[in-house]
């Protein structure tokens, strides 16, 4: 019922943010055919304009939008010509949705063993060098760590190709770039809840009835202490998909942030528009998602 | 046994030296904010000399992708400038623009945070429901669509209003305003818990009783109360801030050339990323910089937060 609520909820806002970024672009000086090829005469660009119904007031435009975009049409791209901005989500979608996810799982399996261990040998020295990596993380941006990654393995090693997105072995750089920062965050969110966990009353419990520390921890503490993890993935993903622009910058790989940011530069209205409602629409379900996994493993969270 | 220190502040200084790495951050913090204060005064007194030619952040030379050396301690760059200083400088807009932004979040997240805790009930549901839906969006999307669009529209306006002098800065106010209205929730979130938790107190009773107004309760009372757990949290929305202008900045989004920030020096020395010739100063020197500086951010924020026992949800 909760969640029904939400879906229902987010549609007026998708609508908001629809319309915010399509009179924002259109405010701002400039158009999209500025930069053409001079001289372009005024007789060409009014065509041009009239082509893209540029000509008409602009909530003539927007409800035009809205139509096209209830049976699923963004639109013409008004940069790239004779591509749709269906077209380009197409084709870019795929790759910036396998970089963050790749970066997504590398994040999570190398933060949560590491901040689990932590927590359970604390004080110890795994404590002490999970900490560590786990601040160092935090501190080393993506794009820090891409640079130094390909000075060190892709150019003086020559082990890992160091640009471009063809192969698996062209996925590895970028992914460990991406992914390691977050696992930094991950591996303490990851061993606070567990230190938390191990004060709780059931835990010393479960202890009292005689089963092993590894069951303890594991099957009782673990459940539980995940779940800060989990409800920190809602912003994590959105941290991926939009922090893999520069990692698209770096590696030069085709993904939406390189479409973005390009086309909010040239002005291109119809492709802003569409990428950042694709966004909105992507992070709205993603969270939708990981505050249903909360519920699942926490049965006392109840929405209301 | 030692003295056991007993007003807060005794206690909360003996927490925070506790954490071992605080202290010293706190202490690297201070001497980097001095000497980025101070170079360009120095630099300005000693103009014409030989040192203030060396260290000129814009003084094109000859001797391009001079690794470091005695000379230039952190190499030279493309077009022959020194490194050094240009890290220098870059440092000063980096922790400006951390500073302003977390500023700017600062004042938007505590107003924003007390009126819905004190308020409660109808408007602090909405109020909550707000930031919870600015927070499920990708605020830096936000940013850049803002930065690339109202840019132009500024700097119209500032030709008009005849104030060029405001021009070049304009990138600058952006990124202030830009970068701190989006790190504002965090903070507005946990001020709201802890004046819910404040504003039953007796005190805050007691105040209300002698006819006190809400305004005079919550800017005397309630706020300063708060104080420690939004200072705990502006010391780390500071490198947040910082690392977000190095991400827009190595995006071209940041500030423009001439200036420089920690981002886009380190985009510069990854543009020159060649399979013949590495240049690894360009990316290792302002990345070092940049990382030393986050992490003596963390460590502060950390060693704050034990000392006021301030527990993150």
């Amino acid at each position: 019922m909760y969640f029904l609520k939400r879906i229902i909820f987010a549609l007026p806002l998708l609508l908001a943010i629809s319309f915010l970024t399509f009179f924002l672009v259109r405010v701002a000086p400039g158009g999209p055919f500025d930069r053409e090829r001079k001289p372009a005469s005024p007789e060409i660009e009014r065509q041009l304009q009239a082509k893209y119904h540029l000509d008409e007031p602009v909530w003539k435009q927007y409800l035009r939008f809205l139509g096209d975009l209830s049976h699923g049409d963004l639109g013409p791209s008004l940069k790239y010509r004779n591509h749709s901005v269906n077209d380009i989500i197409g084709q870019a979608l795929p790759v910036s949705l396998t970089l963050g996810g790749l970066a997504f799982g590398l994040a999570l399996g190398v933060g949560i063993p590491i901040g689990y261990q932590s927590a359970v040998r604390r004080g110890r020295w795994q404590d002490y060098a999970g900490s560590l990596f786990a601040i160092l993380m935090v501190c080393i941006p993506p794009f820090v760590l891409g640079p130094f990654l390909i000075l060190l393995l892709g150019i003086k090693c020559h082990l890992l190709p160091v640009a471009l997105w063809e192969s698996p072995a062209h996925t590895v750089l970028p992914v460990i770039a991406l992914g390691l920062y977050y696992s930094g965050r991950i591996a303490r969110l990851m061993r606070e809840g567990m230190l938390g966990v191990m004060q709780a009353e059931f835990i010393t419990t479960a202890r009292a009835k005689g089963l092993d520390e590894h069951t303890v921890l594991l099957r009782h503490g673990f459940r539980l202490a995940v779940i800060p993890v989990v409800s920190y993935c809602g912003p994590l993903l959105a941290d991926l998909l939009t922090g893999s622009f520069v990692i698209e910058s770096i590696f030069q790989i085709p993904g939406l942030g390189t479409f973005l940011v390009n086309g909010s530069l040239n002005r291109d209205y119809t492709l802003v528009v569409g990428l950042v409602l694709l966004y909105a629409v992507l992070l709205i379900a993603l969270n939708l998602l990981v505050d249903f996994a909360c519920a699942l493993l926490d049965r006392r969270v109840r929405y209301a | 046994m030692p003295e056991s220190p007993n007003s807060p502040g005794q206690r909360a200084w003996s927490r925070f030296r506790r954490h071992r790495l605080a202290l010293p951050s706190a202490i690297a913090l201070a001497l980097l904010l001095l000497v980025v204060v101070l170079a360009p005064i120095l630099l300005h007194l000693a103009a014409g000399s030989q040192i203030a030619l060396r260290f000129d952040p814009e003084r094109l030379s000859d001797a391009q992708f001079q690794p470091p050396s005695a000379a230039h301690w952190f190499g030279t760059d493309v077009h022959g400038r020194d490194l050094f200083a240009r890290v220098l400088f870059g440092a000063g807009v980096s922790l400006l623009v951390g500073l302003v932004g977390a500023g700017v979040s600062l004042v938007i997240g505590v107003v924003w945070g007390a009126v819905a805790g004190y308020a409660g009930g109808r408007l602090d549901a909405l109020m909550m429901r707000f930031v919870d839906v600015l927070y499920s969006l990708p605020s830096i999307i936000l940013v850049i669509v803002l930065i690339t669009t109202l840019e132009g529209l500024l700097k119209s306006t500032l030709e008009k209003i005849h104030a060029p002098w405001l021009n070049d800065s304009a990138r600058l106010l952006f990124l202030f305003v830009g970068l701190g209205s989006v790190s504002w929730l965090n903070m507005a979130r946990i001020v709201r818990g802890q004046v819910l938790s404040l504003r039953s107190r007796a005190f805050v009773d007691a105040s209300r009783a002698m006819g006190a107004g809400p305004i005079h309760i919550l800017s005397r009372h309630i706020i300063p109360n708060t104080l420690g757990v939004v200072i705990v949290y502006v010391t780390l929305t500071i490198p947040a801030i910082i690392l977000y202008e190095s991400f827009l900045s190595y995006l071209g989004l940041g500030v423009q050339p001439p200036m420089a920030s920690w981002g886009s020096l380190i985009a510069e020395g990854a543009d020159q990323i060649n399979p013949i010739r590495t240049y690894w100063w360009l990316v290792a020197c302002p990345g070092t910089i940049l990382v030393a500086t986050l992490l003596a951010f963390n460590c502060l924020g950390d060693g704050l937060r034990d000392a006021w026992d301030v527990r993150s949800k």
